[in-house]
């Protein structure tokens, strides 16, 4: 046993760094502090509440949490979608804050949790889209910025690894929810980023592409060093296929480490809230998540 | 090994891809080179659109309340383009040139110019607003517009409602301020239903409808009449210097929004996610804004409130062509400039020698289209 029922989040945050593959931080995230700007002055809890973690270069890190617990207002300080109260974040050492929009969008590619598209782009234009950040300067100022032949090979190479080459011609607007979201996975990867930040990318997905997926990030992240976060309530996919691990609850990180660390039955109960199982999966020997079942009589 | 399926599984295209294996079946790029906008293809659309709109102003320009033989029209255009005096003999002669070159050659131009601008503004709205039903008209900008326009009037700046360089001016302030109203309302909270936009407008223009009115009663009856007629709508002939003046005004307005034709389609993705591909989107929003505004307001003042075009044109070719802004924009332009053109003819022509207001014809079509939309359409537009 590796020590999971440690609760130092410190200690143990050095111990899971075997799996850190070079010691370069994608983000450095520093005493942040966020909330909402509202109308109303009484509401003054904050969103996010002064977290300061590290991601390191080629990491898969997940963040998991129950709902309201701040993980999509982090994900979007991260791509600067939104501007923090306090604190910083670093992006490859350098400050977020004093980077263009331009320039974030060449390193960090996103995947939101729902979109909606109300005109009927084809899905190769919209996986295009991702070729934006790019472009080259428009010297004549027309307004056209033709896509370049690189672009468009490397769009057709991030649809075939989405599965959806198939779609091309298809319009966004009368895909199913599943195909939409393996669409905006592309998008987001022909902006050819270091860095992808995906919420809840398997929210759609039936298991065949929820497996899918998870191998093609964990391939990317062999092939390219391309570091992951990606927020999802599924913890045993985020057992699988993360590196580490964030456990956020009311804006604060709970626990930070290896799965066997945060997949922990005390830490789960204790922030979610209801009785979960944790065993072991048969192969990998990764934690494993079971929800309690019915309940049962006293002493089956 | 199995031999991949057309579509391929999504493991064989992996491996295909990593393993190189099989990469004849792809030549670069050759699958997503058929799903989009090609140089070739906006070309050829723009090509056929163009011809399309010199044949039309052709047919405009014959009818009228005494149509003009298409030779006669031909030799005519000719002569004047050559300032060539000679075959020109009688009386008649003279007055059919006169019509022709002073009277329906600039309506005809300057229906085709309001055309373009109002399909442009009409496009662009709705990509910025995330609404395929966006319009200056059924948002307000339009009588904002017309409300400044109308007291720029009423303070005496111009007594015909053509390109006075106050009016276009006062036309501007009145647009944007009914654009920023609308759009505040619009984006106060995180996601707004496209129809309580349409709900914002319809008050926005009841506001300033109401202010017209009065602006209108309070006016001398002769004038209050020239301003019912321009606030329906009206398409007159402007003097050539006046028309120039127009022309370049709009035309360097419109080059400026055409200029924002790609980001149009990033920025049509919502806000995260154009910031997310690198706009800065506050300012994009801004300056798009701003050059909207700056063209209804001209629009409005040299012809009134012409509703529809903005929102019928632009759907119609969205659903013909698709919707990429680089092509949709142009294209939306020329069908715009092509369907005014059209409108107005009739509205000169069929009681003539009556004029019906053209915004009438625009509405009695453009009316109609909205409903469909909103009653058959309504899985496009939630």
């Amino acid at each position: 046993m590796r020590g999971v029922s440690d609760s130092q989040p410190g200690r143990l945050q050095e111990r899971c760094a075997t799996s850190v593959v070079k010691p370069y931080y994608a983000y450095e995230v520093q005493s942040l502090r966020f909330r909402y700007q509202s109308t109303e002055s009484t509401n003054q809890t904050w969103i996010l509440d002064d977290l300061s973690f590290q991601v390191a270069e080629g990491e898969v890190l997940g963040i998991v949490g129950p709902n309201g617990s701040g993980k999509t207002s982090l994900l979007k300080l991260l791509a600067r979608l939104a501007n923090p109260q306090q604190g910083a974040v670093r992006l490859f050492g350098r400050d977020l804050m004093g980077m263009g929009q331009d320039e974030i969008a060449r390193v960090v590619g996103v995947v939101p949790q729902e979109t909606q598209q109300l005109f009927p782009f084809t899905v190769a234009e919209t996986v295009l889209m991702g070729r934006f950040p790019h472009r080259a300067r428009d010297r004549w100022g027309t307004g056209f910025g033709w896509e370049s032949g690189d672009d468009v090979a490397i769009a057709e190479e991030v649809m075939i690894t989405m599965d959806v080459v198939h779609l091309a011609q298809r319009a966004v607007t009368d895909l199913s929810g599943g195909e939409r979201q393996r669409t905006m996975i592309a998008r987001a990867l022909a902006q050819t980023p270091k860095v992808l930040l995906l919420d809840e990318p398997t929210a759609f997905l039936d298991l065949h592409h929820q497996v899918e997926i998870g191998s093609v990030l964990r391939r990317l992240k062999a092939a390219r060093g391309l570091t992951v976060i990606l927020i999802s309530h599924d913890l045993n996919l985020v057992s699988q296929y993360c590196d580490r691990i964030l456990l956020l609850d009311q804006g604060r990180v709970i626990r930070l480490g290896c799965p066997e660390h945060v997949i922990e039955q005390g830490a789960l109960e204790l922030v979610y809230r209801c009785r979960i199982l944790v065993d072991r999966h048969p192969e990998t020997g990764l934690p494993r998540v079971t929800l309690p079942g019915r309940c049962m009589p006293d002493g089956a | 090994m199995k031999q991949p399926s057309a579509t391929g599984s999504p493991r064989s295209c992996v491996d295909r891809l990593s393993g190189g294996q099989g990469s004849a079946l792809f030549s670069r790029g050759s699958i997503v080179q058929g799903a989009i906008l090609t140089r070739s293809r906006l070309i050829l659309i723009l090509g056929l659109l163009s011809l399309t709109a010199v044949v039309a102003s052709l047919v405009c320009l014959h009818f009228g309340a005494q149509p003009i033989a298409y030779g006669e029209m031909l030799r005519l255009l000719m002569g004047a383009m050559t300032s060539d005096q000679s075959g020109t003999d009688g009386a008649s002669a003279d007055i059919t040139r006169t019509i022709l070159l002073q009277i329906r050659l600039p309506r005809v131009l300057m229906g085709f110019i309001v055309g373009c601008s109002l399909a442009s503004v009409g496009v662009v709205l709705q990509a910025l607003l995330r609404n395929p039903l966006a319009d200056p008209y059924v948002l307000g900008v339009s009588s904002g517009a017309a409300l400044g326009a109308a007291l720029g009037v009423l303070c005496g700046a111009g007594t015909t409602f053509l390109a006075e360089a106050a009016l276009p001016a006062c036309g501007f302030a009145g647009g944007i301020m009914a654009l920023v109203i609308v759009y505040r309302t619009a984006t106060g909270s995180e996601r707004l239903p496209i129809h309580s936009l349409l709900l914002t407008g319809v008050i926005v223009n009841a506001i300033f409808s109401a202010l017209i009115m009065f602006i209108t009663s309070i006016l001398d009856p002769n004038r209050s009449y020239g301003m019912m007629a321009w606030l329906m709508g009206t398409l007159t002939s402007p003097t050539y210097s006046g028309l120039v003046g127009v022309l370049v005004y709009l035309s360097i307005s419109l080059i400026l929004l055409f200029r924002q034709m790609r980001a149009l389609n990033i920025l049509a993705l919502g806000e995260d996610a154009a910031r997310s591909l690198g706009i800065d989107t506050e300012q994009a929003k801004r300056s798009i804004f701003i050059l909207t505004a700056l063209v209804t307001g001209a629009v409005v003042s040299v012809s009134g409130m012409i509703g529809f075009i903005g929102m019928v044109v632009p759907h119609a070719v969205r659903l013909a062509i698709g919707a990429d802004h680089r092509l949709l924009l142009p294209a939306s332009a020329l069908v715009g400039g092509i369907f005014l053109m059209g409108a107005d003819t009739m509205a000169r022509t069929l009681i003539a020698p009556t004029e019906i207001p053209v915004g009438i014809i625009t509405a009695l079509a453009g009316g109609p289209f909205f409903v469909y939309l909103l009653l058959w359409r309504k899985d496009r537009l939630v």
